[in-house]
Protein backbone atom coordinates (compact mmCIF):
# COMPACT_ATOMS: atom_id res chain seq x y z
CA UNK A 1 0.00 0.00 0.00
CA UNK A 2 2.47 2.72 0.87
CA UNK A 3 4.72 2.21 -1.62
CA UNK A 4 1.99 2.51 -4.28
CA UNK A 5 0.51 5.88 -2.65
CA UNK A 6 4.03 7.53 -3.62
CA UNK A 7 4.11 6.89 -7.50
CA UNK A 8 4.65 10.34 -8.94
CA UNK A 9 8.30 9.17 -8.44
CA UNK A 10 8.72 6.39 -10.50
CA UNK A 11 7.87 7.98 -14.14
CA UNK A 12 5.58 5.89 -15.15
CA UNK A 13 4.04 3.96 -12.14
CA UNK A 14 2.48 1.37 -14.17
CA UNK A 15 5.68 -0.64 -14.95
CA UNK A 16 6.81 -2.36 -11.76
CA UNK A 17 3.54 -4.15 -11.94
CA UNK A 18 4.01 -5.87 -15.21
CA UNK A 19 2.86 -9.36 -15.48
CA UNK A 20 5.63 -11.51 -16.86
CA UNK A 21 4.90 -13.19 -19.84
CA UNK A 22 7.39 -15.11 -22.16
CA UNK A 23 9.01 -11.65 -23.95
CA UNK A 24 10.00 -14.51 -26.81
CA UNK A 25 6.23 -15.03 -27.46
CA UNK A 26 5.16 -11.38 -27.59
CA UNK A 27 7.80 -10.52 -30.06
CA UNK A 28 6.42 -13.38 -32.00
CA UNK A 29 2.83 -12.48 -32.17
CA UNK A 30 4.65 -8.89 -33.79
CA UNK A 31 6.40 -10.31 -36.04
CA UNK A 32 3.04 -12.36 -36.88
CA UNK A 33 1.17 -9.51 -37.40
CA UNK A 34 3.80 -7.74 -39.64
CA UNK A 35 3.85 -10.57 -41.99
CA UNK A 36 0.36 -10.90 -41.82
CA UNK A 37 0.10 -7.34 -42.65
CA UNK A 38 2.68 -7.56 -45.24
CA UNK A 39 1.08 -10.95 -47.12
CA UNK A 40 -2.22 -9.12 -46.71
CA UNK A 41 -0.78 -6.15 -48.82
CA UNK A 42 0.60 -8.43 -51.35
CA UNK A 43 -1.96 -9.94 -51.74
CA UNK A 44 -3.89 -6.74 -52.31
CA UNK A 45 -1.38 -5.86 -55.28
CA UNK A 46 -1.43 -5.86 -58.73
CA UNK A 47 0.63 -8.88 -60.30
CA UNK A 48 2.72 -6.46 -62.33
CA UNK A 49 4.06 -4.77 -58.94
CA UNK A 50 7.39 -5.89 -57.08
CA UNK A 51 6.47 -8.12 -54.63
CA UNK A 52 5.79 -5.96 -51.23
CA UNK A 53 8.37 -8.01 -48.80
CA UNK A 54 10.82 -6.97 -51.32
CA UNK A 55 10.12 -3.04 -51.40
CA UNK A 56 10.13 -3.45 -48.17
CA UNK A 57 13.63 -5.00 -47.90
CA UNK A 58 14.93 -2.53 -49.92
CA UNK A 59 14.27 0.18 -47.84
CA UNK A 60 14.52 -1.38 -44.61
CA UNK A 61 18.50 -0.39 -44.89
CA UNK A 62 17.28 2.95 -45.15
CA UNK A 63 15.08 3.11 -42.22
CA UNK A 64 16.79 1.10 -39.94
CA UNK A 65 19.93 3.76 -40.90
CA UNK A 66 16.90 6.57 -39.42
CA UNK A 67 15.92 4.45 -36.68
CA UNK A 68 19.93 4.43 -35.34
CA UNK A 69 20.07 8.01 -35.26
CA UNK A 70 17.05 8.19 -33.31
CA UNK A 71 19.09 5.68 -30.94
CA UNK A 72 21.73 8.01 -31.22
CA UNK A 73 19.70 11.13 -29.88
CA UNK A 74 18.16 9.40 -27.27
CA UNK A 75 22.03 8.59 -25.69
CA UNK A 76 22.70 11.93 -26.23
CA UNK A 77 20.18 13.41 -24.56
CA UNK A 78 19.87 10.73 -21.69
CA UNK A 79 23.60 11.58 -21.03
CA UNK A 80 22.83 14.97 -20.93
CA UNK A 81 19.64 14.81 -19.10
CA UNK A 82 21.02 12.71 -16.40
CA UNK A 83 23.65 15.19 -15.47
CA UNK A 84 21.60 17.54 -15.91
CA UNK A 85 19.00 16.09 -13.54
CA UNK A 86 21.15 14.62 -10.63
CA UNK A 87 22.20 18.33 -10.01
CA UNK A 88 18.70 19.45 -9.71
CA UNK A 89 17.67 16.42 -7.94
CA UNK A 90 20.29 16.63 -5.27
CA UNK A 91 19.60 20.25 -5.36
CA UNK A 92 15.77 19.38 -4.11
CA UNK A 93 17.50 17.81 -0.82
CA UNK A 94 19.60 20.82 -0.20
CA UNK A 95 19.44 22.09 3.30
CA UNK A 96 19.09 25.55 1.69
CA UNK A 97 15.85 26.36 1.49
CA UNK A 98 15.60 28.73 -1.43
CA UNK A 99 17.74 26.27 -3.54
CA UNK A 100 15.66 23.41 -3.11
CA UNK A 101 12.32 25.93 -3.83
CA UNK A 102 14.39 27.04 -7.26
CA UNK A 103 15.26 23.50 -7.56
CA UNK A 104 11.88 22.10 -6.93
CA UNK A 105 10.23 25.18 -9.19
CA UNK A 106 12.70 24.24 -12.16
CA UNK A 107 11.82 20.27 -11.91
CA UNK A 108 7.92 20.39 -11.49
CA UNK A 109 7.81 23.12 -14.62
CA UNK A 110 10.15 20.95 -16.98
CA UNK A 111 8.07 17.45 -16.20
CA UNK A 112 4.86 19.43 -16.59
CA UNK A 113 5.67 21.01 -20.21
CA UNK A 114 5.04 18.71 -23.49
CA UNK A 115 8.00 17.31 -24.64
CA UNK A 116 7.05 18.78 -28.11
CA UNK A 117 6.77 21.92 -26.40
CA UNK A 118 10.34 22.60 -24.96
CA UNK A 119 11.54 20.90 -28.48
CA UNK A 120 10.17 23.54 -30.21
CA UNK A 121 11.72 25.98 -27.68
CA UNK A 122 15.30 25.04 -27.91
CA UNK A 123 14.85 24.61 -32.11
CA UNK A 124 13.32 27.81 -32.09
CA UNK A 125 14.88 30.21 -29.40
CA UNK A 126 18.88 28.71 -29.08
CA UNK A 127 21.16 30.67 -31.73
CA UNK A 128 22.82 28.95 -34.79
CA UNK A 129 26.03 29.40 -33.06
CA UNK A 130 27.25 30.22 -29.69
CA UNK A 131 30.47 32.28 -30.37
CA UNK A 132 32.43 30.03 -32.42
CA UNK A 133 30.55 27.00 -31.57
CA UNK A 134 28.34 25.77 -34.55
CA UNK A 135 24.39 24.89 -32.99
CA UNK A 136 23.76 22.26 -35.54
CA UNK A 137 19.84 21.28 -35.42
CA UNK A 138 20.33 17.52 -34.01
CA UNK A 139 22.34 19.20 -30.90
CA UNK A 140 19.49 21.40 -30.85
CA UNK A 141 17.26 18.97 -30.30
CA UNK A 142 19.37 16.87 -27.69
CA UNK A 143 19.42 19.83 -25.67
CA UNK A 144 15.44 20.25 -25.93
CA UNK A 145 14.52 17.32 -25.52
CA UNK A 146 16.89 17.22 -22.47
CA UNK A 147 15.04 19.64 -20.83
CA UNK A 148 11.91 17.22 -19.84
CA UNK A 149 14.17 14.16 -19.34
CA UNK A 150 16.46 16.68 -16.71
CA UNK A 151 12.93 17.11 -15.21
CA UNK A 152 11.57 13.53 -14.33
CA UNK A 153 15.71 12.42 -13.38
CA UNK A 154 15.62 15.27 -11.22
CA UNK A 155 12.47 13.55 -9.37
CA UNK A 156 14.28 9.94 -9.52
CA UNK A 157 17.31 11.14 -8.07
CA UNK A 158 14.89 13.43 -5.18
CA UNK A 159 12.59 10.02 -4.72
CA UNK A 160 15.71 7.80 -4.39
CA UNK A 161 17.40 9.76 -1.69
CA UNK A 162 14.51 10.39 0.05
CA UNK A 163 13.89 6.44 0.13
CA UNK A 164 17.19 6.07 2.32
CA UNK A 165 15.79 5.41 6.26
CA UNK A 166 16.58 8.73 7.43
CA UNK A 167 18.68 6.70 10.53
CA UNK A 168 21.66 6.10 7.57
CA UNK A 169 22.02 10.29 7.61
CA UNK A 170 22.43 10.13 11.47
CA UNK A 171 24.49 7.00 12.21
CA UNK A 172 26.29 8.79 9.39
CA UNK A 173 26.43 12.24 11.12
CA UNK A 174 26.99 10.56 14.68
CA UNK A 175 30.61 8.84 12.68
CA UNK A 176 31.67 12.58 11.68
CA UNK A 177 31.13 12.34 8.04
CA UNK A 178 30.90 15.87 6.30
CA UNK A 179 27.13 16.23 4.42
CA UNK A 180 28.82 16.28 1.21
CA UNK A 181 30.83 12.68 2.83
CA UNK A 182 27.20 11.46 3.46
CA UNK A 183 25.76 11.83 0.23
CA UNK A 184 28.71 10.72 -1.95
CA UNK A 185 29.88 7.65 -0.18
CA UNK A 186 26.49 6.27 1.96
CA UNK A 187 23.42 7.71 0.75
CA UNK A 188 23.86 7.65 -3.35
CA UNK A 189 25.97 4.16 -3.14
CA UNK A 190 22.38 2.79 -1.83
CA UNK A 191 20.37 5.05 -4.13
CA UNK A 192 21.89 4.27 -7.29
CA UNK A 193 20.45 0.64 -7.05
CA UNK A 194 16.93 2.03 -6.62
CA UNK A 195 17.00 4.56 -9.01
CA UNK A 196 18.29 2.68 -12.15
CA UNK A 197 14.37 0.61 -12.87
CA UNK A 198 12.58 4.30 -13.04
CA UNK A 199 15.81 5.58 -14.66
CA UNK A 200 15.36 2.58 -17.87
CA UNK A 201 12.17 3.21 -17.92
CA UNK A 202 12.76 6.74 -18.36
CA UNK A 203 15.29 6.18 -21.10
CA UNK A 204 12.69 3.74 -22.95
CA UNK A 205 10.30 7.06 -22.65
CA UNK A 206 12.64 8.86 -24.38
CA UNK A 207 13.60 6.76 -27.11
CA UNK A 208 9.92 6.70 -27.98
CA UNK A 209 10.01 10.41 -27.64
CA UNK A 210 13.04 10.45 -30.19
CA UNK A 211 10.49 10.47 -32.86
CA UNK A 212 9.63 14.47 -32.17
CA UNK A 213 12.70 15.25 -33.69
CA UNK A 214 10.98 14.59 -37.37
CA UNK A 215 8.21 17.39 -36.80
CA UNK A 216 10.80 19.86 -36.38
CA UNK A 217 12.73 18.87 -39.77
CA UNK A 218 15.24 16.53 -38.76
CA UNK A 219 16.10 13.35 -40.74
CA UNK A 220 15.00 10.12 -38.21
CA UNK A 221 13.44 6.99 -38.58
CA UNK A 222 10.24 8.38 -39.15
CA UNK A 223 11.48 11.20 -42.47
CA UNK A 224 12.53 8.13 -43.42
CA UNK A 225 9.59 5.75 -43.63
CA UNK A 226 7.40 8.83 -44.96
CA UNK A 227 10.76 9.34 -47.61
CA UNK A 228 10.35 5.42 -48.79
CA UNK A 229 6.66 6.13 -48.62
CA UNK A 230 6.43 8.93 -50.79
CA UNK A 231 9.18 7.30 -53.43
CA UNK A 232 6.85 3.93 -53.87
CA UNK A 233 4.06 5.95 -53.60
CA UNK A 234 1.77 2.93 -53.33
CA UNK A 235 -0.94 2.54 -51.04
CA UNK A 236 -0.37 -1.29 -50.20
CA UNK A 237 2.92 -0.42 -48.53
CA UNK A 238 1.49 2.30 -45.75
CA UNK A 239 0.28 -0.20 -43.57
CA UNK A 240 3.75 -2.89 -43.29
CA UNK A 241 6.38 0.28 -43.61
CA UNK A 242 4.59 1.60 -40.83
CA UNK A 243 4.72 -1.53 -39.05
CA UNK A 244 8.65 -1.87 -40.13
CA UNK A 245 9.31 1.34 -37.85
CA UNK A 246 6.82 0.21 -35.07
CA UNK A 247 8.88 -3.05 -35.00
CA UNK A 248 12.44 -1.66 -34.70
CA UNK A 249 10.68 0.69 -31.67
CA UNK A 250 9.37 -1.89 -30.40
CA UNK A 251 12.08 -5.06 -30.30
CA UNK A 252 14.29 -2.06 -28.76
CA UNK A 253 12.23 -1.24 -26.35
CA UNK A 254 10.54 -3.86 -25.26
CA UNK A 255 13.36 -5.65 -23.35
CA UNK A 256 14.34 -2.90 -22.12
CA UNK A 257 10.83 -2.33 -20.33
CA UNK A 258 11.60 -6.42 -19.22
CA UNK A 259 14.71 -5.38 -17.93
CA UNK A 260 12.96 -2.71 -15.90
CA UNK A 261 10.41 -4.87 -14.36
CA UNK A 262 13.14 -7.93 -13.62
CA UNK A 263 15.49 -5.66 -11.38
CA UNK A 264 12.67 -3.55 -10.04
CA UNK A 265 11.72 -6.95 -8.26
CA UNK A 266 14.78 -7.78 -7.35
CA UNK A 267 15.37 -4.21 -5.44
CA UNK A 268 12.33 -4.34 -4.59
CA UNK A 269 11.62 -3.28 -0.77
CA UNK A 270 9.91 -5.74 1.58
CA UNK A 271 6.97 -4.62 3.21
CA UNK B 1 -5.47 51.58 -20.58
CA UNK B 2 -7.29 48.45 -21.14
CA UNK B 3 -5.70 44.75 -21.22
CA UNK B 4 -5.61 45.35 -24.96
CA UNK B 5 -4.00 48.75 -25.25
CA UNK B 6 -1.08 47.54 -23.14
CA UNK B 7 0.09 44.82 -25.22
CA UNK B 8 -0.57 47.10 -28.68
CA UNK B 9 1.63 49.71 -26.53
CA UNK B 10 3.93 47.40 -25.32
CA UNK B 11 4.44 45.97 -29.10
CA UNK B 12 4.91 49.60 -30.39
CA UNK B 13 7.13 50.99 -27.67
CA UNK B 14 9.29 47.64 -27.18
CA UNK B 15 8.39 45.65 -30.03
CA UNK B 16 7.41 42.66 -27.61
CA UNK B 17 4.39 41.43 -29.84
CA UNK B 18 1.65 39.50 -27.82
CA UNK B 19 -0.52 39.90 -30.75
CA UNK B 20 -3.21 37.20 -28.90
CA UNK B 21 -3.84 39.81 -26.95
CA UNK B 22 -4.88 42.52 -29.18
CA UNK B 23 -5.29 41.33 -32.41
CA UNK B 24 -8.88 39.79 -32.59
CA UNK B 25 -8.00 36.98 -35.29
CA UNK B 26 -5.19 36.12 -33.47
CA UNK B 27 -6.74 36.03 -30.23
CA UNK B 28 -9.67 34.04 -32.04
CA UNK B 29 -7.11 31.50 -33.34
CA UNK B 30 -5.67 31.12 -30.47
CA UNK B 31 -8.42 30.41 -28.26
CA UNK B 32 -9.95 28.12 -30.84
CA UNK B 33 -6.18 25.98 -30.90
CA UNK B 34 -7.27 26.04 -26.62
CA UNK B 35 -10.93 24.71 -27.01
CA UNK B 36 -9.76 21.98 -29.00
CA UNK B 37 -6.45 20.75 -26.90
CA UNK B 38 -9.23 20.93 -24.36
CA UNK B 39 -11.55 19.31 -26.03
CA UNK B 40 -8.91 16.44 -27.20
CA UNK B 41 -7.21 15.87 -23.61
CA UNK B 42 -10.84 15.58 -21.98
CA UNK B 43 -12.50 13.13 -24.27
CA UNK B 44 -9.20 10.99 -24.56
CA UNK B 45 -8.55 11.08 -20.52
CA UNK B 46 -12.32 9.75 -20.28
CA UNK B 47 -11.54 7.27 -23.14
CA UNK B 48 -8.35 6.54 -21.62
CA UNK B 49 -10.04 6.05 -18.49
CA UNK B 50 -12.74 3.32 -19.46
CA UNK B 51 -9.93 1.42 -21.52
CA UNK B 52 -7.91 0.79 -18.72
CA UNK B 53 -10.92 -0.33 -16.63
CA UNK B 54 -11.85 -2.80 -19.34
CA UNK B 55 -8.46 -3.80 -20.11
CA UNK B 56 -7.16 -4.35 -16.49
CA UNK B 57 -10.70 -6.64 -16.29
CA UNK B 58 -9.65 -8.29 -19.52
CA UNK B 59 -6.22 -9.08 -18.16
CA UNK B 60 -7.60 -11.43 -15.17
CA UNK B 61 -10.21 -13.25 -17.41
CA UNK B 62 -10.48 -16.51 -16.99
CA UNK B 63 -10.25 -17.11 -20.98
CA UNK B 64 -6.76 -17.24 -22.24
CA UNK B 65 -7.38 -15.80 -25.25
CA UNK B 66 -8.83 -12.34 -23.80
CA UNK B 67 -6.00 -12.39 -21.18
CA UNK B 68 -3.28 -12.85 -24.46
CA UNK B 69 -5.38 -9.83 -26.21
CA UNK B 70 -5.28 -7.91 -23.28
CA UNK B 71 -1.83 -8.49 -22.97
CA UNK B 72 -0.78 -8.16 -26.25
CA UNK B 73 -2.80 -4.78 -26.74
CA UNK B 74 -0.47 -3.14 -23.54
CA UNK B 75 2.79 -4.20 -24.72
CA UNK B 76 2.63 -3.41 -27.95
CA UNK B 77 0.91 0.39 -27.39
CA UNK B 78 3.58 0.72 -24.44
CA UNK B 79 6.63 -0.05 -26.03
CA UNK B 80 6.25 1.78 -29.38
CA UNK B 81 6.41 5.40 -30.05
CA UNK B 82 2.90 7.72 -29.62
CA UNK B 83 4.09 9.44 -33.12
CA UNK B 84 4.70 6.54 -34.72
CA UNK B 85 1.35 5.01 -34.04
CA UNK B 86 -0.46 8.35 -34.86
CA UNK B 87 1.17 8.23 -38.42
CA UNK B 88 0.65 4.73 -38.89
CA UNK B 89 -3.57 5.47 -37.36
CA UNK B 90 -3.83 8.45 -39.64
CA UNK B 91 -1.72 7.73 -42.88
CA UNK B 92 -1.46 4.28 -42.91
CA UNK B 93 -4.78 2.45 -40.96
CA UNK B 94 -7.08 5.53 -42.62
CA UNK B 95 -6.44 4.54 -45.99
CA UNK B 96 -8.13 1.00 -45.06
CA UNK B 97 -11.40 2.50 -44.23
CA UNK B 98 -13.91 3.65 -46.79
CA UNK B 99 -14.45 7.53 -47.34
CA UNK B 100 -17.88 9.07 -47.35
CA UNK B 101 -19.80 11.84 -49.22
CA UNK B 102 -19.23 14.96 -48.14
CA UNK B 103 -21.32 18.10 -47.85
CA UNK B 104 -19.80 19.25 -50.78
CA UNK B 105 -20.36 16.64 -52.54
CA UNK B 106 -16.67 15.63 -52.96
CA UNK B 107 -15.07 12.39 -51.15
CA UNK B 108 -14.36 13.34 -47.49
CA UNK B 109 -12.48 10.18 -45.07
CA UNK B 110 -14.89 8.33 -43.14
CA UNK B 111 -12.55 9.71 -39.57
CA UNK B 112 -11.56 13.41 -39.24
CA UNK B 113 -7.63 14.43 -38.10
CA UNK B 114 -9.25 14.86 -34.45
CA UNK B 115 -10.93 11.83 -34.75
CA UNK B 116 -7.70 9.61 -35.48
CA UNK B 117 -6.27 11.77 -33.18
CA UNK B 118 -8.68 10.59 -30.15
CA UNK B 119 -8.79 7.40 -31.22
CA UNK B 120 -4.50 6.62 -31.11
CA UNK B 121 -3.92 9.05 -27.90
CA UNK B 122 -6.83 7.06 -25.74
CA UNK B 123 -4.95 4.04 -26.84
CA UNK B 124 -1.72 4.94 -26.04
CA UNK B 125 -2.87 6.29 -22.38
CA UNK B 126 -5.19 3.70 -21.99
CA UNK B 127 -2.77 0.77 -22.86
CA UNK B 128 -0.94 2.69 -19.43
CA UNK B 129 -4.13 3.32 -17.51
CA UNK B 130 -4.59 -0.82 -17.83
CA UNK B 131 -1.25 -1.12 -16.18
CA UNK B 132 -2.11 1.09 -13.40
CA UNK B 133 -5.86 0.11 -12.98
CA UNK B 134 -4.22 -3.71 -12.70
CA UNK B 135 -2.14 -2.42 -9.83
CA UNK B 136 -4.41 -1.12 -7.93
CA UNK B 137 -6.42 -4.10 -8.09
CA UNK B 138 -3.28 -6.07 -7.28
CA UNK B 139 -3.71 -4.35 -3.82
CA UNK B 140 -6.96 -4.95 -3.24
CA UNK B 141 -6.69 -7.61 -0.10
CA UNK B 142 -7.73 -11.14 -1.18
CA UNK B 143 -9.57 -11.52 1.67
CA UNK B 144 -11.88 -8.45 1.01
CA UNK B 145 -12.56 -10.41 -2.64
CA UNK B 146 -13.21 -13.98 -1.12
CA UNK B 147 -16.38 -12.05 1.64
CA UNK B 148 -17.15 -10.34 -1.46
CA UNK B 149 -17.78 -14.19 -3.10
CA UNK B 150 -19.06 -15.28 0.37
CA UNK B 151 -21.79 -12.74 0.09
CA UNK B 152 -22.45 -14.18 -3.33
CA UNK B 153 -20.89 -11.50 -5.60
CA UNK B 154 -20.27 -12.67 -8.99
CA UNK B 155 -16.95 -12.24 -10.93
CA UNK B 156 -18.39 -9.15 -12.56
CA UNK B 157 -20.47 -7.67 -9.32
CA UNK B 158 -17.65 -7.97 -7.04
CA UNK B 159 -15.68 -5.90 -9.94
CA UNK B 160 -18.21 -3.33 -10.29
CA UNK B 161 -18.97 -2.48 -6.72
CA UNK B 162 -16.20 -4.03 -4.52
CA UNK B 163 -12.66 -4.39 -6.11
CA UNK B 164 -12.95 -1.54 -8.71
CA UNK B 165 -13.45 1.19 -6.13
CA UNK B 166 -11.16 0.13 -3.64
CA UNK B 167 -8.26 -0.28 -6.67
CA UNK B 168 -9.09 3.25 -7.86
CA UNK B 169 -8.36 4.93 -4.68
CA UNK B 170 -5.42 3.61 -4.48
CA UNK B 171 -3.81 3.88 -7.97
CA UNK B 172 -5.09 7.75 -8.42
CA UNK B 173 -1.57 9.13 -7.88
CA UNK B 174 -0.62 6.57 -10.84
CA UNK B 175 -3.41 7.62 -13.00
CA UNK B 176 -2.84 11.50 -12.07
CA UNK B 177 0.72 10.79 -13.32
CA UNK B 178 -0.19 9.49 -16.72
CA UNK B 179 -3.53 11.68 -17.62
CA UNK B 180 -0.89 14.25 -17.23
CA UNK B 181 1.08 12.76 -19.65
CA UNK B 182 -1.67 12.49 -21.92
CA UNK B 183 -2.65 16.36 -21.73
CA UNK B 184 0.75 16.69 -22.82
CA UNK B 185 0.67 14.09 -26.04
CA UNK B 186 -1.67 15.94 -26.97
CA UNK B 187 0.44 18.38 -28.82
CA UNK B 188 1.72 15.25 -31.25
CA UNK B 189 -1.95 15.97 -32.91
CA UNK B 190 0.10 19.05 -34.52
CA UNK B 191 1.62 16.54 -36.98
CA UNK B 192 -1.21 15.10 -38.67
CA UNK B 193 -2.84 19.25 -38.28
CA UNK B 194 -5.00 18.85 -35.63
CA UNK B 195 -5.71 22.68 -35.41
CA UNK B 196 -5.07 22.59 -31.49
CA UNK B 197 -2.95 24.91 -29.00
CA UNK B 198 0.43 24.13 -31.02
CA UNK B 199 -0.96 24.36 -34.37
CA UNK B 200 -2.63 27.58 -33.60
CA UNK B 201 0.24 28.88 -31.92
CA UNK B 202 3.24 28.12 -34.56
CA UNK B 203 0.63 30.04 -36.97
CA UNK B 204 0.46 32.94 -35.52
CA UNK B 205 4.31 32.87 -34.39
CA UNK B 206 4.87 32.03 -38.35
CA UNK B 207 2.66 34.81 -39.62
CA UNK B 208 3.54 37.53 -37.07
CA UNK B 209 6.80 36.69 -36.22
CA UNK B 210 6.51 36.52 -32.70
CA UNK B 211 8.29 33.21 -31.94
CA UNK B 212 9.69 34.39 -28.39
CA UNK B 213 6.60 35.62 -27.29
CA UNK B 214 3.77 32.84 -28.23
CA UNK B 215 6.02 30.27 -26.92
CA UNK B 216 6.62 31.57 -23.55
CA UNK B 217 2.93 32.07 -23.62
CA UNK B 218 2.57 28.55 -25.20
CA UNK B 219 4.57 27.33 -22.35
CA UNK B 220 2.47 28.62 -19.75
CA UNK B 221 -0.59 27.84 -20.66
CA UNK B 222 0.26 23.96 -20.82
CA UNK B 223 1.58 24.28 -17.59
CA UNK B 224 -1.69 26.15 -16.89
CA UNK B 225 -3.96 23.02 -18.18
CA UNK B 226 -1.53 20.62 -16.57
CA UNK B 227 -1.90 22.57 -13.13
CA UNK B 228 -5.56 22.79 -13.49
CA UNK B 229 -5.60 18.86 -14.37
CA UNK B 230 -3.26 17.98 -11.19
CA UNK B 231 -5.60 20.51 -8.96
CA UNK B 232 -8.83 18.24 -10.07
CA UNK B 233 -6.98 15.14 -9.55
CA UNK B 234 -6.00 16.18 -6.33
CA UNK B 235 -9.27 17.18 -4.76
CA UNK B 236 -10.91 14.27 -6.57
CA UNK B 237 -8.53 12.08 -4.16
CA UNK B 238 -8.82 13.40 -1.05
CA UNK B 239 -12.61 13.37 -1.59
CA UNK B 240 -12.42 9.39 -2.27
CA UNK B 241 -10.49 9.26 0.43
CA UNK B 242 -10.98 6.24 2.46
CA UNK B 243 -10.41 6.27 6.26
CA UNK B 244 -7.76 4.69 7.63
CA UNK B 245 -5.40 4.21 4.64
CA UNK B 246 -2.92 6.31 4.04
CA UNK B 247 -1.82 9.27 6.54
Amino acid sequence: MKVLLTPRIEGFGGSRWLKPIASTRALAAVVFVFLASAAWAQAAAPAAQASVMSVLWKWAPLIFQGFLFNLLVSVGTMALGTVLGVFLGLAQVSPYRGLRRAAWAITQFFRNAPWLVLLFYAMLILPFQIGPVALPSWLKAVIGLSLPVMGNIAEIVRGGVLSIPTGQWESAEALAFSRRQILWMIILPQAVKRMIPPWMNQYAILTMATTLISIVGIQDGLTMTRAALVAEARTDLLVPMYLMLLLMFFVYCYPIARATLSLERRFAVKI
Amino acid sequence: MDVAQFFSWLNDAHGINFSIFYDPFDRDRFLAGLWTTVALSVICILASIALGIVGAWAQGAKSAVVRAVAQGYVQVFRNTPPLVQLAFFYFAFATLLPTVRDSFGGQAPLISSFGWAVISFSLFAGAFNVEIFRSGIEAVPQSTIEAAEALGYTRLGAYRHVILPLAIRVCLPALNNNLVNLVKTTTLAYAIGVPELLYAAAQIWSEVLNVREMMNVLLVTYIALVALLVAAMNKWERMMRVPGFGQ
